[in-house]
C-alpha cells in the first residue's frame, strides 16, 4: 500500500482527533502499518476548529502532515468550507449530512453522506459521532479492519463509554457495507 | 507501567518514558505548551517508578532542582520550552561549571519572548549552545521522529553521566505532539557516573580529573568530602578567583572533556551523497519534509542529497566540510530567520561551496513542495 492521507475535521468537542488517533493506532498496532498522527493544535478546543489528520503507509512516513487527503471525514459545515477542495483526485469523502451542506459536488470525488451525529444520538450520546464516522472509514477503505477498529476503541475510551463507542463504530459499519453491498 | 515492544506514542510520552527507562528518577518542571505532555507523563508515571516529580513555582526553581537531585546521585531531567529555556540559562552555566549530569528538554516554539506558542519554530539552535555566559560546551541533540525521540533520550542520559555535563535534548513542537510508531526496547544499555573509590575518601579531591579530563562525582550523604562551588575552583572546591592559570586550566579542562570526544558524541545523518549536485541541509521535524522532496527530487532526475544533524552542539565541522569537498551547492532549510546556516556557511565558505537558505518563520512547516522549489531553483 502507498502512502493512504486522512484528514478529519469538525468543531472541537466532536473527538476529531481521537478518531485520527484511533485510526492511527488501529493501522499501526493492529495491522502492522506505519502511521503518523498530526493534529491542529492551537487555543481553540471546544467550540472552535479541530483537525486531525494521519497517514498510513507500507513504507516509512517522512512528511508527516497532510496537504491533499485520499480520504476527508467532515463534521462541521465550516470544516467543509475549509477542506473541502483539498482532496486528491478519486478522494473518498464523508460526511455528517446532518450537519454539513455540500454544494455542487466535485465529479472526481466519491461523496458517502451519513448522519453520524443523529446515529449517536439514537444509541444514547451524540459524542459517539466520531465512531460512526470510524466505522463508516473500515467499511469504505482497507485501511483497518473491523475487529482492529473495535479492538483499538476498546483500549482508547474510558470503560463506561466502551459500549457506546463499539456500538456506534458498528452503526457506522454497517449503515455503510449495507448501502454498499459490502457484506 | 513500564511500556514495551511496539506502542503508538506521541513524541513527547517518548521522552518521558524514555528518562524513566534511563534511569531517571527525579522531574522538576513548570507546564509550558509545547512540553507540558512531558510534565503530565512523568506526573503519573514518577509515583509508580518510586520517583519524584516536582511542580516547581517557575523555571529558575525547576533547573535548580534539577541541581540538587542529581548531586544527591540521582538522575534529574527538566522540560520546557523557549521561554522556560531563557530563564534556565543561569541555571545550565551552573551545571556546566560544577559538572552536574542531568538533562534539559526544550521543545521548541515560535518566539520571541512568548511568540506564538502553539506554533513551531527551530529558534533556540544558538541559544542551546550560547545561552549562558562565559566560555563553555555542551552537548545538544535533535532528533526527528518519535523513535529517536525514545532512543536520544536514553542517550542523553548516557552522555551526561558519562561526561558530567547537562546534556540539551532539542525538540519542536511537531514531533512532541506527532503519534508515531515506535519500538522500545526490552533493555537499554545505560551508562553511570563514574563514582569516587572508597579508598580516596580520606584525601577525596572532588575536582581531580582523571586522564580523560572526567573526575569520579560523590554525591552528598556518602561521607566524601565535597564542596560543588560555581565560581572558579580549584581541586579541592575552594574558590579562587584572581589566579590566571587555574581559571584557564579548568575551563580548558571543561571544554575539552566535550571536545575531545567528539568522535563519540556527534551523530549525523547522511543519504545520497555519492552523486549529487546539491546537498540539503536541516535538522528536526524540517528533515522530515526535506527527505519527502528529495525524494521527489531524485525521481524528477535532480541529484539531491541529504545531511542531517542529529547532534547540533559540538557542531560536526569535520563531517560538514567533508561534504563540502564534495559537492558545489548547499541548501540550509530551517525554522528561523538564519542560524543553522550561519555554521554551515564558517564550515564550508573555505571549499567555494555555493550556500542557499529556505528560512520560513510564521509557526507554519516548510511543505514539500516549497522544498522542492527550492532545491530546483539551486540547480537551475
Amino acid at each position: 500500500m502507498s502512502k493512504y492521507e486522512s484528514r478529519f475535521a469538525g468543531f472541537g468537542g466532536q473527538g476529531i482527533v481521537l478518531a485520527g488517533v484511533i485510526l492511527a493506532k488501529a493501522a499501526s498496532l493492529q495491522e502492522g502499518k506505519n502511521a503518523v498522527q498530526t493534529q491542529l493544535y492551537g487555543p481553540d478546543s471546544r467550540g472552535g476548529s479541530a483537525r486531525c489528520e494521519v497517514v498510513i503507509s507500507e513504507e516509512p512516513i517522512h512528511y508527516p502532515k497532510v496537504a491533499k487527503a485520499n480520504l476527508l471525514v467532515l463534521m462541521s459545515q465550516e470544516a467543509a468550507d475549509v477542506y473541502y477542495f483539498k482532496t486528491k483526485a478519486s478522494s473518498l469523502i464523508i460526511y455528517d449530512s446532518g450537519l454539513v451542506q455540500l454544494g455542487t459536488l466535485k465529479e472526481d470525488a466519491r461523496h458517502y453522506p451519513i448522519e453520524a451525529t443523529r446515529i449517536a444520538e439514537s444509541l444514547g450520546n451524540k459524542m459517539a459521532a466520531n465512531m460512526v464516522m470510524l466505522g463508516a472509514v473500515s467499511a469504505l477503505t482497507g485501511l483497518i479492519s473491523l475487529p482492529s477498529l473495535l479492538k483499538t476503541i476498546e483500549k482508547s475510551v474510558p470503560p463506561q463509554a466502551v459500549n457506546l463507542n463499539l456500538n456506534a463504530a458498528k452503526e457506522g459499519y454497517r449503515h455503510l457495507a449495507d448501502r454498499e453491498g459490502l457484506h | 507501567m513500564k511500556l514495551n515492544g511496539r506502542q503508538f506514542l506521541q513524541g513527547n510520552e517518548a521522552v518521558a518514558e524514555a528518562a524513566l527507562a534511563a534511569g531517571c528518577r527525579f522531574f522538576a518542571g513548570y507546564p509550558i505548551t509545547p512540553a507540558s505532555e512531558i510534565s503530565e507523563v512523568m506526573a503519573s508515571r514518577m509515583p509508580q517508578e518510586e520517583g519524584v516529580f516536582l511542580q516547581m513555582e517557575d523555571e529558575l526553581a525547576s533547573i535548580s532542582a534539577v541541581f540538587g537531585a542529581s548531586w544527591a546521585g540521582t538522575k534529574a531531567m527538566t522540560a520546557t520550552s523557549g521561554p522556560g529555556f531563557s530563564l534556565m540559562q543561569e541555571g545550565i552555566g551552573m551545571l556546566v561549571m560544577t559538572e552536574t549530569p542531568c538533562v534539559i528538554v526544550d521543545v521548541q516554539r515560535s518566539g520571541p519572548s512568548s511568540g506564538q506558542a502553539t506554533r513551531v519554530a527551530q529558534g533556540d539552535l544558538m541559544q542551546a549552545k550560547w545561552g549562558s555566559h562565559g566560555d563553555y560546551e555542551i552537548i545538544v541533540i535533535y532528533p526527528n521522529s518519535v523513535q529517536e525521540l525514545y532512543d536520544k533520550t536514553i542517550e542523553a542520559f548516557n552522555l551526561s553521566e558519562k561526561y558530567r555535563t547537562p546534556v540539551i535534548l532539542l525538540s519542536d513542537e511537531i514531533i512532541a505532539h506527532m503519534r508515531e510508531n515506535v519500538v522500545i526496547p526490552q533493555s537499554a544499555k545505560l551508562i553511570e557516573r563514574k563514582n569516587p573509590k572508597e579508598e580516596d575518601k580520606k584525601n577525596f579531591l572532588p575536582w581531580k580529573a582523571d586522564s580523560d579530563g572526567i573526575s569520579p562525582m560523590a554525591k552528598f550523604g556518602d561521607g566524601f568530602k565535597l564542596m560543588v562551588e560555581n565560581n572558579t575552583h580549584d581541586e579541592r572546591g575552594r574558590t579562587n578567583q584572581t589566579d590566571a592559570a587555574l581559571h584557564t586550566m579548568l575551563i580548558e579542562r571543561l571544554t575539552n572533556k566535550i571536545i575531545s570526544h567528539k568522535d563519540d558524541i556527534i551523530k549525523t545523518e547522511s543519504l545520497f551523497l555519492d552523486d549529487c549536485d546539491l546537498v540539503v541541509v536541516s535538522c528536526g521535524c524540517v528533515s522530515r519534509a526535506v527527505l519527502e522532496a528529495i525524494n521527489i527530487a531524485r525521481n524528477n532526475g535532480i541529484k539531491s542529497g541529504y545531511f542531517r544533524l542529529i547532534t547540533i552542539w559540538p557542531f560536526p565541522d569535520e563531517q560538514l566540510a567533508a561534504i563540502a569537498a564534495r559537492t558545489n551547492n548547499i541548501l540550509v532549510a530551517e525554522m528561523n530567520t538564519g542560524k543553522l546556516i550561519r555554521e554551515v556557511k564558517r564550515v564550508v565558505d573555505p571549499y567555494g561551496v555555493k550556500v542557499s537558505h529556505l528560512a520560513k518563520i510564521g509557526g507554519n512547516y516548510h511543505n514539500v513542495e516549497e522544498i522542492l522549489e527550492a532545491i530546483e531553483k539551486v540547480v537551475k
